[in-house]
């Protein structure tokens, strides 16, 4: 396959001409200019100095920001090993139905896509809230059950509603139901890989079904795993609307503070210096990640 | 900063599509549109308005046509920091703009803000006299005002103990735990922490400034929300009690809910107003002074504010306003409270810098 498209210098030219050019115009430029701006002074109101200088980074590792990014880490972290754990068994669940549920199945994953996912979020307070759909639900079966035990003369004290929205609970529920599918597609996509015949000589060989699971399934879905792992921490780190939205008094993450640097404080190059430490945090995961898989390779050979 | 009017149009839903559609919007007003005539005073008669939403009155556009010919073509923004983001790199070509009052400030350092002709604005007699000579615009050289607001506790008053009229049940008491809203604005909430401690909520100390950080991380187990200007929301829908808002806000869904008031504290509270300004570069300044002298008529003001139920600075508006509105204590509170309300100012982008700062460390605490 490499060797070919070597041979094609021109039509691989042509192919990926646009898209490298649409990349660098308004990914990689934009990019670079904020990168600048991460060096840069606040000359006046309305205009930036690229000074060179580092003031921004020396601030941004001040302990209360690298706290704030910590946080945002255990918010992301603890995300992911809920969407992986929630995930796990439904991609296995898609990957044995039959073909024609299979496909009804993997739409029911991507439907929410179709919706944005502010309309997703503030449904989702409407269901949370004081007064939303679950306490109401809730509320509603307790008033029955108080109608029952009050015949036994056992009368139960009224319903107190659940606090579900404004606080961290919130927010990781969110973030779990943002980033689920973006859990659940490589997963299925590494599971459907799968010889299903390893399956059949594990369990032939006396293995039960949880050794089979732990030593033949998870190894062999290890690549799905960690793909799944990487595009659901690193977009929950980089959270924004989410803690906004259903966060509480202490639910501030990195992000949060970044936008006010860009809006309301107008600090462009400390906001600027803030996500590109959070972006260099990010890259230097996806090098050890890489480094760690050629390892595994090297091993494996 | 502020929610307006329409209760369904929520901030960030404005904030993130009225960016795209204001964009878009404003790309078919230039570029598309047939060439415009010329009126009588060699402008083209249109006119391009920067406006937040729902802040006009439903005919005040039409209206202005009819008495000029001038088509006003209105873009909406939804905080002061997209307007002025918006100006920063030049003006796209807009007429009028209407920032508040400590963003009039910034306008005018930044040099984006054209002198008014004082000459072409008459009607400016028909203001009231508290609003002649502000603080952040001596002389009205600037802008002339449209609104103004009054921050202050919205509360339920079937679950107060007496009328909460003092910060001191939202900032350092934790008698409605749980049930507190505060702002996020930065500025907002130090200032009126300040403001509560006794000192001014201009130049506020920085001894001060700490202190005011203390007692919010203090008082945060109490607090259930900071939030982003739809308190009167969350107070409406029983998620709060007591909350921390700008009087319009108030006034809006005390229509709704009987069950609701208002009150200025009585250490004082932080004045807005809301102004009109002409940014440098625009490319109709004639017509812009013949719309803000109708807006400051009787008739046509009176129009607004019957519609968006904020304080009007225009007496001869006031005069044809309804008792429903002038007597309402909400829209209008009581002169003693007003008397130990004050403007806020833009004191540079350190002092702001220092703000956002001390409020991420409440709210990281």
């Amino acid at each position: 396959m490499d060797e070919s498209w070597k041979r094609a210098r021109a039509v691989f030219a042509t192919f990926a001409g646009p898209p490298v050019l649409w990349l660098a115009a308004f990914f990689l430029v934009p990019l670079a200019i904020i990168w600048a701006y991460s060096f840069g002074d606040n000359a006046s109101l309305t205009r930036i100095a690229i000074s060179g200088t580092l003031a921004n980074y020396i601030h941004a590792i001040q302990p209360l920001y690298l706290g704030i990014i910590a946080k945002s880490l255990w918010f992301a972290g603890l995300t992911t090993a809920l969407c992986l754990v929630i995930g796990f068994p439904v991609a296995i669940a898609i990957t044995f139905a039959s073909e024609k549920s299979k496909a009804w199945l993997l739409l029911l994953i991507m439907l929410p896509f179709w919706t944005n996912l502010l309309i997703r979020t503030y449904a989702l307070m409407a269901v949370l809230r004081t007064e939303g759909y679950i306490n109401f639900g809730l509320g509603f079966f307790w008033t029955g059950l108080g109608h029952l035990t009050a015949l036994f003369g056992h009368p139960l004290p009224a319903f107190q509603p659940l606090e579900l929205l404004h606080n961290n609970f919130a927010v990781v529920f969110g973030l779990v139901y943002v980033q689920l599918p973006f859990m659940v597609l490589p997963l299925y996509a590494a599971l459907d890989r799968l010889d299903r015949s390893l399956l059949e000589a594990s369990l032939d060989l006396g293995a039960g079904h949880l050794t089979t699971f732990a030593r033949v399934v998870v190894p062999l879905a290890v690549p799905g795993i960690v793909s799944g792992i990487l595009v659901t921490l690193i977009p929950s780190i980089g959270a924004y609307l989410t803690p906004d939205l259903l966060g509480g008094p202490s639910s501030q993450m990195i992000a949060n503070v970044i936008e006010r640097q860009f809006k309301t404080a107008n600090d462009w190059p400390f906001g600027a210096a803030l996500s590109f430490l959070l972006m260099y945090m990010t890259f230097v995961a996806i090098a050890v990640q890489a480094i760690v898989a050629r390892g595994r390779k090297a091993r494996g050979r | 900063m502020r929610e307006r009017g329409n209760r369904a149009s929520r901030r960030l839903l404005l904030a993130g599509m009225g960016a795209a559609a204001g964009a878009l919007s404003f790309a078919g007003l230039d570029g598309c549109a047939p060439k415009a005539r010329i009126g009588p005073n060699g402008e083209e008669a249109k006119l391009n308005l920067y406006n937040w939403d729902t802040y006009t009155g439903e005919t005040t556009l039409a209206d202005f046509k009819k008495a000029t010919g001038i088509d006003v073509k209105m873009s909406l923004f939804a905080t002061n920091d997209e307007l002025f983001a918006k100006l920063k790199a030049g003006n796209p070509g807009f007429d009028v703009i209407v920032p508040s009052n400590e963003f009039v400030t910034r306008f005018r350092l930044a040099d984006l803000l054209q002198p008014l002709d004082l000459a072409k604005i008459p009607n400016r007699a028909n203001l009231l006299p508290a609003f002649r000579d502000p603080p952040f615009d001596p002389g009205r050289r600037y802008s002339m005002p449209y609104t103004w607001l009054v921050l202050g506790i919205g509360y339920r008053k079937s679950k107060m103990r007496g009328v909460p009229d003092s910060w001191k049940w939202l900032m350092d008491s934790d008698r409605y735990k749980g049930r507190i809203g505060l702002f996020s604005e930065a500025d907002d909430l130090i200032e009126l922490g300040a403001k509560y401690l006794g000192y001014s909520v201009r130049n506020v100390p920085l001894a001060v400034i700490d202190r005011v950080a203390r007692m919010y991380i203090r008082q945060k187990p109490y607090v259930k929300i900071f939030h982003h200007d739809e308190g009167q929301d969350l107070l409406l829908s029983g998620d709060i009690d007591i909350v921390m808002e700008y009087n319009g806000d108030i006034a809006q869904v005390m229509s709704e809910d009987p069950d609701l008031d208002f009150v200025v504290p009585k250490e004082g509270s932080i004045i807005n107003s809301d102004c009109l300004c002409i940014p440098k570069g625009a490319p109709r300044p004639d017509n812009a002074h013949q719309f803000i002298n109708f807006l400051l008529g009787g008739k046509a003001g009176a129009d607004v504010y019957d519609t968006i139920k904020y304080p009007t600075p225009n007496a001869a508006a006031l005069d044809m306003m309804p008792a429903s509105y002038r007597d309402n204590q909400a829209i209008f509170p009581p002169a003693e409270a007003m008397a130990r309300c004050e403007y806020a100012e833009f004191e540079g982008m350190a002092r702001a810098h220092l703000y956002d700062e001390t409020v991420t460390r409440i709210f990281a605490a």
